[in-house]
């Protein structure tokens, strides 16, 4: 009995997949994009332009995408991963040399009813991609460096690429990712403690490098270190942003100062605040009972997905799902250290809050491999 | 791909491993989130919070309602007037530059006014106002108001100027407001917040400034939401400050017309003094100019000719101008002589015309002299050679000591420019001031207010008013403040004989009423308000003695700025004195004649309720009085404008 057969046998069929899909995941999801809606609609003063409505009209296309993706067998997209992965990859690179300029990265592609960013569906190609890798490779060898060798460069290539654009945030959320799936595929710790290793090597390098020509960061990037390291020091240059936010976080205190009532963000002294600073918004109008309800429920997609990966024996299925998570899990962690002023500006979106057709709808077909690789898992 | 089961078993059992070691990092990692979460919104909340409000509230300053100075019967002097105003916000009007060059034709405005809020509009934040046009008429105001949708962005807006309805009558003594100035700001420990307010007004002279404090009150405030753009977007709270008192001044506001009027196109000057308390009923200089010409902002030609004027109508004669007081000094001299007692009212002193001192001729003005002269004659014909003569015996000290105690050689302490303490000279001034010693020369031209004598009309009046009064009274220029009258405290006695008073009182007395008197040309006939005075011509040059020989040259024939100060100081009525008056007419000629009969109109006029009765007048001037009282170009009582002369 092949692999396949045993699968088609166990999965469910037609319709009745609706009824396996991880709904606990679906309401979550929903619930905070919901409270994103909210966000968005007290940040334009009590409006629905310009954000609100244009979110949701994005959200629903989203869902529907899951859903469809949901009802398609994880099978069909394991063998898709190669190709998918290509051709990502290769818009990366048409981006690269062809892309349209702007707030000075090179990003997008124009194509008239939507922008789309490479690097965004870089994200789950690459997950796709090495979950395809190591279902494929005997788990024996998975250490072997050659084996090792493989992943790292299908991470690494489409990262740098990215970084050049330059978007340091995205890059760091590729690497993180493809280092996520390679971890839980069971590659050796030492490996990864020779990378934190040489991490850290990098880093000195980076600023030993830095004012010299061949410094390896724009100027910009720098000045985020900067700032991070001494927000004060330039409060109304560089350090603003981060001092602004703290505030605003800060002022909302236990309870938060009321909906569509935060004086930092309706006065605009918040900056990015539909975007990357959303959640400053969230935990001044809400405070902490609000901002820490918000943490809960990313905290639970999370656990739902890492339960799903953990009751998945399929392979792909599992590093799949467990690659969508760490994903998830990396923007919201960078992009909360980031307003809470524990780590620098890197320009990570919230997912599910922050407002953005391209990252929302990305983050939605992730969910949407993880729904189908839930409804099709072998029973 | 097909694995055996063990294995498969195997590396699932890593991967469950390896997931359950992802999962943790990643709670401990939430759990990081948490803390953080908790230490900036819980621990650290207040400081935040603080942080905010400091972000949002802003506290601006309400500039209270500068008081009012009004004369002593309550009449206006400067107000606060409603200041139509056009303000344009570049935000609102889109293209500024546009809407600018549609609001000249609605309202006058010349084309360096425009360029100049092009570039103000032009410079700064889109949302912040710029006042485009001031003082508009109401007729302008409401086209602006009426052509609004042609004019987006464009607000007429009414704010408080300060104005002075009675423009040149009081331009020396209140002076007039101006934006403050680096130089204002200057010295000044702590200053006043209001006064970093863009185009706060503040005193710049006479009273309003040295009355500044008073006048200006304090700034109310108000906390206002702005956003980090500082645009305001609500105001939170309103505290009203303290509106400035309101102030009287002791000045009599028709006297001071008449007397500006009477003064005309002369440059002189002019004090009324009550001599029982020593209220300023009137201190007018000649020429004038328009105070509200300096709070609008003076153009450079109108200061230019100010300046220029050899009239000096910038300047505050009464406080500010040091005289010779010639003859008018003359009381002083007898005074200290008869205290010391080297005369009596009684003694009698020969004149021949002159005197001869260390091998020098001190003349008289009477070149044949006055013969047999007495103290009241002296005076009545002002001979010069009686105090020559009386003053070597009693020497400078002793008059200067007297000069002092009738108020010369000080400075009065009054709200008002550049007051001048004027000189008293004495043995000990000369060798401080000149490093020489004092000689009977200059005693002997000190005797009759020339040589080192310096005076003010302020002090004559004060002088005047203390022989006629026999008190030390004191100028004073405020009588209320906030509705509340201020004390005067009763003056001391001067401790001077008062049958010495008497005889030169008399003496001034027969100035003016005696036949042969230098001042009788200004007689009063009523006999409620019977004038005494004394006049006074100071020369302003040393008579060389080549000219003396060729003959006195008349005052007429020489240029305007070498002819000799007239001078008239009186007081009346004679029997129970009340008012004491102080003239002097720069280069005007001759006391007697020049000044003596302004202080008689002037006088009258603060005896009369009104323009003076012509029945005061002696019957053989009446009739070129009432024509010159007709002429005299006065305020109209309830309006206030001052008619322009028309050809008739």
């Amino acid at each position: 009995m092949s692999f396949l057969e045993y699968r088609v046998k166990q999965a469910p069929t037609g319709l009745r997949k609706v009824l396996y899909l991880n709904w606990p995941l679906v309401v979550l999801v929903t619930a905070v994009a919901a409270v994103g809606f909210l966000m968005l609609y007290s940040i334009a003063g009590g409006s629905l332009e310009p954000w609100a409505l244009r979110q949701m009209q994005v959200f629903g296309l989203g869902m529907g995408l899951m859903f469809g993706i949901a009802l398609v067998p994880i099978w069909f997209w394991r063998s898709m991963a190669g190709v998918a992965y290509l051709i990502a990859f290769l818009l990366l690179l048409v981006v690269e040399f062809f892309g349209t300029v702007g707030m000075g990265a090179q990003r997008w592609i124009d194509l008239g009813f939507i922008r789309l960013q490479p690097s965004e569906m870089m994200k789950f190609t690459l997950v796709m991609m090495l979950a395809a890798y190591y279902d494929w490779l005997d788990p024996k060898r998975v250490s072997r460096p050659l084996y090792v060798l493989i992943p790292v460069l299908l991470t690494v290539a489409p990262t740098v690429l990215v970084l050049l654009q330059p978007n340091l945030g995205t890059s760091l959320m590729l690497l993180l990712a493809g280092g996520a799936v390679m971890f839980a595929a069971g590659v050796s710790l030492w490996y990864f403690g020779a990378v934190i290793g040489v991490a850290v090597g990098a880093v000195v390098g980076v600023f030993t490098l830095r004012g010299t020509p061949w410094q390896f960061l724009h100027d910009y990037q720098y000045k985020r270190i900067d700032t991070f390291l001494d927000p004060t020091a330039d409060p109304l240059g560089a350090g603003y942003n981060i001092i602004q936010a703290q505030i605003a976080l800060g002022s909302g205190g236990w309870g938060g100062k009321g909906y569509m009532q935060g004086t930092q963000s309706r006065l605009n002294f918040l900056p990015e605040k539909h975007t990357d600073f959303i959640f400053t918004t969230l935990a001044e109008e809400f405070g902490f009972v609000g901002a820490f309800s918000l943490l809960v429920l990313y905290a639970l997609i999370i656990g739902f997905c890492l339960v799903a990966a953990l009751r998945n024996r399929d392979r792909f299925s599992a590093l799949l799902i467990l690659g969508v998570a760490a994903n998830f899990f990396f923007y919201i962690a960078v992009n909360l250290s980031m307003v809470m002023g524990m780590a620098p500006v890197v320009g990570v979106p919230l997912p599910l809050l922050s407002y953005g057709g391209s990252a929302m709808l990305v983050l939605l077909v992730g969910f949407g491999l993880v729904q189908s690789a839930h409804v099709h898992r072998p029973r | 791909m097909r694995r055996n089961p063990r294995e498969a078993e195997e590396s699932n059992r890593q991967l469950n491993r390896r997931t359950l070691m992802l999962g943790g990092a990643m709670g401990a990692m939430v759990a990081v989130l948490g803390v953080r979460m908790r230490y900036l919104q819980v621990e650290q909340a207040d400081e935040f919070k603080l942080l905010a409000e400091e972000n949002r509230i802003s506290i601006r300053l309400i500039p209270p309602d500068r008081g009012l100075i009004r004369d002593r019967s309550g009449k206006l002097i400067a107000n606060n007037e409603q200041n139509y105003r056009v303000v344009i916000t570049r935000e609102a009007a889109g293209d500024a530059e546009l809407v600018l060059r549609r609001l000249v034709r609605v309202i006058p405005m010349t084309p360096e006014e425009v360029e100049r809020a092009i570039e103000e509009v032009k410079s700064l934040s889109a949302f912040v106002p710029v006042t485009v046009a001031e003082r508009l008429s109401w007729t302008d105001f409401s086209k602006v108001a009426l052509n609004a949708p042609a004019l987006p962005g464009v607000t007429p807006e009414v704010g408080l100027s300060r104005k002075y309805p009675l423009d040149t009558d009081f331009a020396h003594v209140v002076g007039y407001v101006g934006p403050v100035s680096e130089k204002d700001l200057e010295g000044l420990q702590s200053p006043d917040p209001l006064l970093r307010i863009p185009k706060f007004q503040i005193g710049k002279i006479g009273v309003e400034k040295w009355m500044e404090d008073t006048l200006r009150g304090h700034a109310g405030t108000k906390r206002i939401e702005v956003n980090s753009a500082g645009r305001v977007m609500r105001e939170l709270e309103r505290q009203e400050g303290d509106a400035g008192a309101d102030i009287r001044l002791t000045i009599d506001a028709g006297v001071q017309n008449f007397a500006q009027a009477r003064l005309g196109t002369e440059s002189a000057a002019v004090v009324v003094m009550d001599v029982s308390n020593g209220d300023i009923i009137c201190c007018a200089s000649a020429p004038s100019f328009d105070p509200n010409l300096f709070v609008r902002g003076i153009s450079h030609t109108d200061y230019k000719v100010l300046m220029e004027n050899d009239h000096r109508p910038l300047a505050n004669k009464t406080v500010s101008g040091a005289y010779p007081p010639g003859s008018t000094f003359k009381m002083v001299t007898a005074l200290a002589a008869l205290e010391a007692g080297v005369i009596t009212p009684e003694t009698r002193v020969r004149c021949p015309g002159y005197i001869e001192y260390g091998g020098r001729r001190f003349h008289c003005w009477k070149r044949g002299g006055h013969g047999s002269v007495g103290l009241v004659r002296s005076l009545s014909e002002s001979c010069d050679v009686y105090y020559y003569d009386i003053a070597q015996k009693v020497g400078i000290d002793k008059i200067a000591e007297m000069g002092r105690r009738l108020g010369l050689g000080q400075r009065f302490d009054m709200p008002m420019s550049a007051i001048t303490e004027g000189i008293m000279p004495d043995k000990q001034w000369k060798l401080e001031k000149h490093k020489q010693d004092w000689r009977i020369g200059d005693t002997i031209n000190a005797s009759i207010g020339q040589g080192y004598v310096l005076t003010s009309p302020l002090q004559l009046a004060v002088m005047t008013a203390r022989i006629a009064s026999g008190r030390a009274v004191a100028p004073r220029l405020v009588r209320m403040v906030r509705d509340q009258e201020l004390p005067v405290p009763e003056a001391p006695p001067l401790e001077i004989p008062p049958e010495f008073l008497a005889a030169v009182r008399g003496g001034m007395n027969e100035v003016v009423n005696g036949d042969h008197g230098t001042g009788k040309s200004s007689r009063v006939v009523d006999p409620t308000m019977i004038f005494a005075g004394k006049s006074g011509t100071s020369q302003v040059r040393n008579i060389s003695k080549a000219e003396r020989e060729a003959g006195v040259i008349s005052n007429d024939d020489l240029p305007w700025n070498r002819r000799d100060h007239a001078l008239f100081v009186g007081f009346a009525p004679f029997d129970a004195p009340r008012y004491a008056v102080a003239v002097v007419v720069e280069h005007g000629g001759g006391g007697g004649a020049v000044a003596g009969p302004i202080a008689r109109d002037v006088i009258l006029r603060a005896m009369s309720d009104g323009l003076p009765s012509l029945e005061a007048y002696p019957s053989s001037q009446r009739g070129r009085i009432e024509s010159m009282l007709k002429e005299l170009p006065l305020r109209d009582p309830e309006t206030g404008i001052v008619p322009t002369k028309t050809e008739t």
